[in-house]
């Protein structure tokens, strides 16, 4: 449920400026809305785009989060590479299959 | 009979986004037959453009997650994303709540279809669009197939839906280009970005030009994503073309993997004037 909740989270932030909004003024009582666990809630506060490819975000819905909070398009594609070395292959999701289960390991 | 142009075209969003980070000939030469197809729908004559797509996450989540959906909006807006980092204005672009209407409730006699009136189009719809129809020329009719969250709808069923999407075109008397979106084999938004298994892409394209319906409906969601990453699962727009347009060959106009564009950048034309002969032979 968490990672759909995460996801989720990202998806609304995506495609709705009132949640934007609600992101940059008032994040606490935007995460309350969301069943996150803490390392969840860790990785979005922190923008660490590695740690939620890992977790599992579908890399279409974190490509866009990535680039609002200020990613360039390089920056972006390091930080999937830098989850995978720092915390091993993708956990959740989708992506946990891609490449026979290395999530897209270069 | 009301179609009147069938083709296929890749949206990767780097098409737009990262365009001059491309080696510029590949890049103007792909720009040039996405032109070309442009002008071959002007030409046909074309009133609306049913646009097949496998969108983003950008309307559609896993809370209720449609296997197939239409739209029936007045006009529809996008780019969902930031249009600096897509590289296309923001705007809106004109629907056909009838249109569509009359093609839904049609496509519903054989597969269950869901209807949106609301639908903001992400780079999978405003890609092809910026190149096809920038001006707004023609109304449009948003189509989704889910690609993106599985499970996915199987090939077998999407062939089917393009029959039926033709069948509703036919009934109705607006001229009408039907174009499928989406990329072949690629590895999209993952570290591997800009992965191309182009000996699959080119495979692949043969049996899509030959509308072989065997072949293309054979593929396992499970071959595809092992061989043409999870991106591949797309070629079911390419498929809801083909049957669409059963019994027609068809043209690849552009054929080259793009690895900044994160996609084998492909432009497909079905002939229908084969169809018809077909036909004609039978």
């Amino acid at each position: 449920m968490s990672l759909y909740s995460l996801q989720k989270l990202i998806y609304e932030l995506n495609r709705d400026p009132r949640v934007q909004r609600a992101f940059t003024e008032d994040l606490d009582g935007l995460l309350a809305n969301y069943r996150l666990t803490p390392e969840e809630e860790a990785a979005i506060r922190t923008d660490d785009v590695g740690e939620l490819y890992i977790m599992g975000v579908n890399g279409q819905i974190l490509m866009h989060f990535a680039a609002w909070r200020g990613f360039e398009w390089d920056e972006y594609i390091q930080a999937m590479k830098d989850g995978l070395k720092k915390h091993g292959q993708v956990k959740g999701g989708l992506y946990a299959a891609v490449d026979g289960g290395e999530g897209g390991a270069v | 009979m009301s179609l009147v142009f069938a083709g296929v075209a890749s949206h990767a969003p780097g098409i737009t986004a990262r365009a001059e980070r491309a080696d510029p000939q590949l890049r103007d030469a792909f720009y040039a037959a996405y032109r070309r197809m442009a002008q071959a729908i002007r030409g046909s004559g074309a009133e609306a453009l049913v646009l097949v797509g496998a969108e983003h996450f950008a309307n559609f989540f896993m809370d209720n997650m449609p296997a197939y959906c239409i739209g029936m909006g007045e006009e529809y807006e996008g780019p969902i994303e930031d249009p600096d980092w897509l590289k296309i204005p923001r705007g809106t672009w004109p629907g056909n709540p009838d249109l569509s209407r009359r093609i839904i409730t049609e496509v519903m006699q054989t597969v269950d279809v869901a209807y949106a009136e609301e639908w903001k189009f992400d780079h999978g719809m405003m890609v092809p669009i910026h190149f096809l129809d920038p001006g707004g020329d023609l109304d449009i009719v948003p189509v989704n197939i889910n690609c993106q969250g599985p499970p996915l709808t199987p090939l077998h069923r999407v062939w089917e839906f393009g029959r039926a999407l033709r069948r509703a075109c036919d009934a109705a008397p607006e001229k009408i280009a039907i174009v499928g979106t989406g990329g072949i084999s690629h590895w999209p938004a993952t570290p591997n970005s800009g992965k191309i298994n182009e000996a699959w892409d080119r495979d692949f394209l043969d049996k899509w030009t030959r509308g072989d319906r065997d072949a293309l409906t054979a593929y396992s969601d499970a071959e595809t994503l092992r061989d043409a990453g999870q991106g591949g699962f797309e070629i079911r727009t390419f498929l809801a073309v083909s049957g669409a347009t059963e019994g027609a060959s068809a043209d690849i106009w552009f054929y080259e993997p793009i690895p900044i564009f994160a996609v084998g950048c492909t432009i497909g034309v079905v002939n229908l004037d084969s169809e018809a002969a077909k036909q004609a032979a039978e």
